[in-house]
């Protein structure tokens, strides 16, 4: 089967989820991958949304977190002050799913302004709960479309901590949870280095050669000794993200995990 | 114990120029039907609190009635930007803004320390964020048992909360069930406050997962059938969803949204939803 760059994206994010983990999740891409991993591989994954909801588990992609739908098919919906205190603060999520404006290379992220702070080129919607999300989930996981807009050598603004502006602040400043764990973008998959933090390529999409990596990266790319070759989504992958979406669309009119 | 008031009564007696003032209801139950009224009534240089200040806060801002925004996430849910706050923000029209900001965590805290009465909240945050850099009301303390560093944000106090809810009884207690956000901290924090609600019932149903607020912790109760609209009230409606969409081209122009306003709100006396507009 043949398909586009943007699903390929939301598969090879969906694979990082597994059946252990407790996830919260973030609008938009994170949101598909999530509810496909649960939809294909990793049926116990549990899904938490900042809305308060538990082990939701919708059969359309939301419009928003705090959609009706994700309250209807939760285990429980607790307050927002018992979702960010009991659950996020009190460290039993696994995973968290984020996304961004901007990120660096050692996976620090700009959802706040363009340009200056006190008079931006770009006012965006700000942290919501990605600050708390980056440092109190045991990891994170970050899914983000590539281009040098998007992937830049410094951040206009750190909104929520990666490893740090140098690779190292997670341990000064006390954070133990492990940080940003894994990106996926539409051209490939990230890690960061054992000994820098740094993100490096270990495995490129087809078709998708280092050239054009580097092309859509503000800073000079690191590549793991070994880069290998992103699995293609399976026609099994590719049908429950198509399903998942003509739901979304149906009952919605748009898809928001496209958007 | 809580007063049965018409919208306007409610907000005309409550609401002053200057109060700081706070509309709740996390994407479900969103008092639209109050700030309209607060619009009608040309109530200005308020400070707005709202965790997630979307199309309301949108509006109001736009309308002129805000000095000050104290928030943690200012998009449109699943469109974009809001372009009123954008241009309020990037070019001080229709007036300069001033902004607070805060995390979810943040903010959240700060509704459960007013609540409780209590001047600050305590949180696990911020950590590496350069918020607390722009915002000095974000503070690091050290824990005096332990020595960990820890966030330290005021409580939420603010003059009046407004939030929306399902059902009030015929005594005045309030029932609200579904994502229940921050509401019960909202209207505990507030010196007074307004719950607008779907419609008077005898008896409320009997349901594990409701949030109840007794009549004598309300200010006003006001019958607003369709109030949350555009957003939703569980049991009554759903979410306008193309409403939402729409609102990216009525907003991102001054005159198209001036133009929304006179119509929308201006020239109505009781507030329909957007969408039955």
């Amino acid at each position: 089967m043949t398909y586009s760059a943007s699903e390929m994206m939301t598969v090879g994010a969906a694979r990082a989820l597994t059946n252990d983990d407790v996830c919260f999740v973030g609008i938009g891409m994170p949101s598909a991958a999530c509810n496909l991993a649960r939809l294909t591989h990793a049926p116990r994954l549990k899904l938490i949304y900042e809305s308060g909801t538990i082990e939701t588990k919708p059969s359309v992609l939301p419009p928003s977190i705090g959609d009706g739908e994700l309250c209807e098919t939760a285990l429980t919906t607790v307050s927002v002050p018992e979702m960010f205190q009991y659950w996020l603060q009190g460290g039993r999520i696994t995973v968290g799913f984020l996304g961004g404006a901007q990120i660096d290379r050692f996976g620090n992220l700009n959802t706040t302004v363009i340009g200056d702070y006190a008079h931006p080129k770009v006012r965006l919607p700000g942290s919501g709960g990605a600050t708390e999300i980056a440092t109190c989930c045991r990891r994170t996981y970050i899914v983000m479309r590539q281009s040098r807009r998007t992937f830049v050598d410094k951040l206009d603004f750190l909104s929520s901590l990666g490893h740090g502006p140098s690779g190292t602040e997670r341990k000064k400043l006390g954070v133990k949870t492990e940080g940003p764990a894994l990106l996926v973008s539409d051209l490939c998959i990230m890690k960061p280095r054992h000994d820098t933090n740094e993100f490096e390529v270990v495995s490129l999409h087809p078709g998708i050669n280092r050239e054009q990596v580097q092309a859509e990266t503000g800073w000079p790319l690191q590549f793991a000794a070994e880069v290998s070759e992103t699995p293609a989504p399976s026609s099994l992958e590719l049908e429950a993200l198509r399903d998942l979406h003509a739901r979304t669309a149906l009952a919605h009119g748009t898809a928001p995990g496209e958007s | 114990m809580s007063e049965f008031l018409t919208l306007s009564d409610a907000i005309g007696r409550f609401v002053r120029p200057g109060a700081t003032i706070a509309l709740e209801g996390f994407t479900h139950l969103i008092p639209f039907a109050a700030g309209h009224e607060i619009i009608r009534q040309g109530i200005k240089e308020l400070t707005l609190i709202r965790m997630t200040p979307d199309l309301l806060y949108d509006q109001m801002i736009g309308a002129g009635c805000a000095r000050k925004l104290i928030f943690s996430w200012g998009g449109n849910p699943g469109v974009g930007s809001l372009h009123r706050l954008r241009d309020a923000v990037e070019r001080g029209w229709p007036a300069p803004l001033e902004i607070e900001e805060h995390s979810h965590a943040g903010m959240a805290h700060a509704y459960a320390a007013g609540a409780a009465g209590m001047p600050c909240a305590f949180l696990r945050g911020y950590q590496g964020s350069e918020l607390p850099r722009v915002n000095p009301n974000i503070r690091f303390v050290a824990c005096p048992f332990t020595g960990e560093q820890l966030a330290c944000v005021p409580a939420v106090r603010p003059d009046v909360s407004i939030v929306h809810a399902q059902k009030a009884d015929r005594d005045g207690n309030v029932f609200i069930e579904g994502i229940v956000g921050v509401q019960k901290e909202a209207v505990l924090a507030a010196a007074q406050s307004i719950v607008t609600v779907e419609e008077i019932v005898d008896a409320f149903p009997s349901t594990s997962n409701s949030v109840i607020l007794p009549s004598w912790s309300v200010g006003a109760i006001v019958v607003a059938p369709g109030g949350a609209r555009p957003s939703y009230a569980h049991g009554y409606y759903t979410r306008d969803n193309a409403f939402y969409v729409a609102w990216d081209a009525i907003s991102r122009d001054r005159a198209t949204f001036a133009a929304w306003i006179d119509t929308h709100v201006m020239s109505t006396v009781t507030t329909p939803g957007a969408s039955e507009s």
